[in-house]
């Protein structure tokens, strides 16, 4: 595994798949960008099986990935497309499911 | 024996469904009770238990999964599993509030009220969190995330974990991850050794138990996983994320690269439906916290209203069985229901649970949280993430004279106000305060609950509903609406 250690670029995983990885896969969007999850995965998993980021912080804007899991520390809240605000680490991926880590209207390129 | 239900109008609501709740539907099913059981997860099991989602294609064993607690955790499920006929069972719904004889939850979007006459809260528990600086970088989680993101997903953290703070998951997370494969670049104990040691005639009440412990560290110590004790977390770095790990060890500061941290310092008990029901509370030095008052069968200060499992203060998953069951049986005798065996059953009951305390106090003796890491925190450090409170926006508030309790530290500078109620950030706010005013912890307050207890989103098919629960809508604050 190589690693660049004067970048964490967000654009790399957080999360590692190490086991149950023959589930069926799920088709989805996260900011428009089509990524491929399995059944079972939650939205978190999903997100950060592709990049290290999930939200901003309403305040500073700061860069957030989830913290608890368990539904307790409210830090991985995201949005979809037909608005409904969802927990991500207690919400299971859809088909076709488009998600927004970004305010509506403010969804970046 | 006399069917409850069909004598009386009581209605036994159970919120949480891990092993305090499995156990004590149980044993009210066995004496002809339907109870209603509540749980916020989709399987039961609670987070000790959890199980990954079903009909998703999983496929590990429970041996797996659940390594040594695997017959503990099949017990639960497959008692669960069998009882789901005879259940009102209630998974995925949220209880967000509760009074007067009812819970408002949540389910699917729609609101509903579920009136109780007797209440068994086992809600269990989260990471007692004490932050340092850069907690809240992308890649840095609790101890029970790890373990859930594992678990429940097949998933590690991070490539190049790094797994710190103290008590029993600690070392549990780190077998979990090493054996499944996961990169452990080091643990970092903020206890010493000697702690441990020292602990060990309170730690053989329950041999079991502490031999796992130690079966656990040896297996790690054989495989050369980096075991480093009595240290002090200082900072996670990285830009935008997490890039590395510093910890002090006595004078000297060292720096380990890695993209995922998981921490703890054991675990703080979820009391905020207790705190909406009116339950009494009081200090308890042992767990550092506040917790309803119960008495030895779990029943609270309020009639009707019972606790049981980790939700009532730390005990582990063993304990919360046990504490289910007797729970249970306290609630019938109240609902003056004589069930044959009762009485021995309790005996061994409190028996059973009073042996688990002695060891618990040897578990906080030999895993104590760091105590005067506080004073250590830097002024930018953020303490409340929701909010993004810092460290030095709570000590201008105390220094200036402005708080020295911890509601008042809240409505000032809206520490512990945001999407989590303080969860997060409670013990570490408490510890500040305790440092800053000179004040025992015990004296700086007690964090008030206040519903909704978790965010409720205002969605569409709840905003559709507005004719029908207009009251319960209104009684959600502006500031916790979710929309």
């Amino acid at each position: 595994m190589t690693t660049n250690p004067s970048a964490a670029s967000a654009d790399k995983p957080q999360f590692v798949r190490l086991t149950e990885a023959h589930r069926k896969q799920v088709g989805l969007t996260v900011d428009g960008v089509a990524i491929t999850a399995l059944t079972g995965d939650t939205v978190l998993s999903a997100i950060l099986l592709h990049t290290r980021r999930v939200r901003d912080t309403e305040f500073s804007g700061e860069p957030r990935a989830g913290f608890c899991l368990m539904g307790a520390c409210q830090d991985c809240w995201v949005q979809l497309e037909e608005g409904e605000r969802i927990r991500a680490c207690s919400t299971f991926v859809k088909e076709g499911m488009h998600v927004l880590t970004r305010p509506a209207g403010a969804v970046e390129a | 024996m006399t069917s409850i239900d069909k004598t009386s109008m009581q209605r036994i609501v159970i919120v949480g469904a891990g092993p305090a709740g499995v156990r004590a539907a149980e044993t009210l099913v066995a004496a002809g009770v339907v109870p209603v059981v509540i749980d916020e997860a989709p399987r039961a099991g609670g987070q000790i238990y959890r199980q990954p989602p079903a009909d998703a294609g999983f496929a590990r064993s429970k041996r797996t999964l659940y390594g040594m607690e695997a017959g503990k955790a099949d017990a639960v499920h497959s008692t669960m599993a069998r009882m789901l006929p005879k259940l009102d069972y209630r998974p995925d719904t949220l209880v967000w509030g509760c009074g007067a004889g009812q819970l408002d939850t949540f389910h699917a979007g729609r609101q509903r009220t579920v009136p109780y006459s007797h209440l068994l809260i086992a809600t269990g528990a989260t990471d007692r969190i004490l932050p340092f600086p850069g907690w809240t970088l992308p890649g840095v989680y609790t101890l029970g995330a790890a373990q859930i993101a594992l678990k429940a997903q097949g998933c590690s953290i991070g490539r190049r974990v790094v797994l710190a703070g103290t008590g029993p998951l600690l070392y549990l997370v780190a077998y979990q991850y090493a054996k499944a494969g996961a990169q452990v670049e080091a643990i970092l104990d903020t206890n010493p050794f000697s702690h441990q040691f020292a602990a060990t005639p309170r730690l053989l009440r329950q041999p079991s138990t502490f031999a796992k412990g130690l079966y656990y560290v040896g297996w790690l110590a054989a495989r050369g996983v980096r075991i480093e004790r009595g240290v002090t977390l200082v900072r996670a770095t990285g830009d935008r994320a997490v890039q590395a790990m510093t910890y002090r060890d006595g004078d000297r500061e060292l720096t380990i690269p890695c993209d995922a941290i998981g921490f703890g310092y054991g675990l703080r008990s979820e009391t905020q439906l207790a705190d909406l029901a009116g339950c009494r509370f009081r200090f308890d030095p042992l767990n550092r916290a506040w917790l309803p008052e119960r008495d030895t069968a779990g029943r609270t200060s309020v009639p009707g209203v019972y606790l049981a499992g980790d939700g009532a203060g730390i005990a582990g998953a063993d304990a919360a069985e046990l504490a289910g069951r007797r729970a249970a049986l306290a609630m019938l005798e109240d609902l003056g229901h004589r069930a044959a065996n009762a009485q021995a059953h309790v005996v061994k009951l409190d028996r059973q649970l009073a042996n688990i305390a002695k060891f618990r106090i040897g578990l906080e003796q030999a895993f104590a949280p760091h105590l005067d890491c506080a004073s250590h925190w830097p002024d930018d450090m953020t303490v409340c993430r929701c909010e993004e409170i810092d460290a030095g926006t709570l000590r201008r508030c105390i220094r200036g004279g402005e708080a020295s309790e911890i509601n008042r530290l809240k409505a000032l500078t809206r520490v512990g106000m945001g999407r989590c109620q303080g969860r997060m950030c409670g013990a570490a706010t408490a510890e500040l305060l305790s440092a800053e005013t000179g004040k025992p912890i015990a004296e700086v307050g007690r964090l008030r609950g206040q519903a909704p207890i978790k965010p409720v989103p205002l969605s569409i098919a709840l905003m559709a509903e507005l004719d029908e629960a207009p009251d319960h809508l209104a009684a959600i604050p502006e500031h916790a609406r979710d929309e």
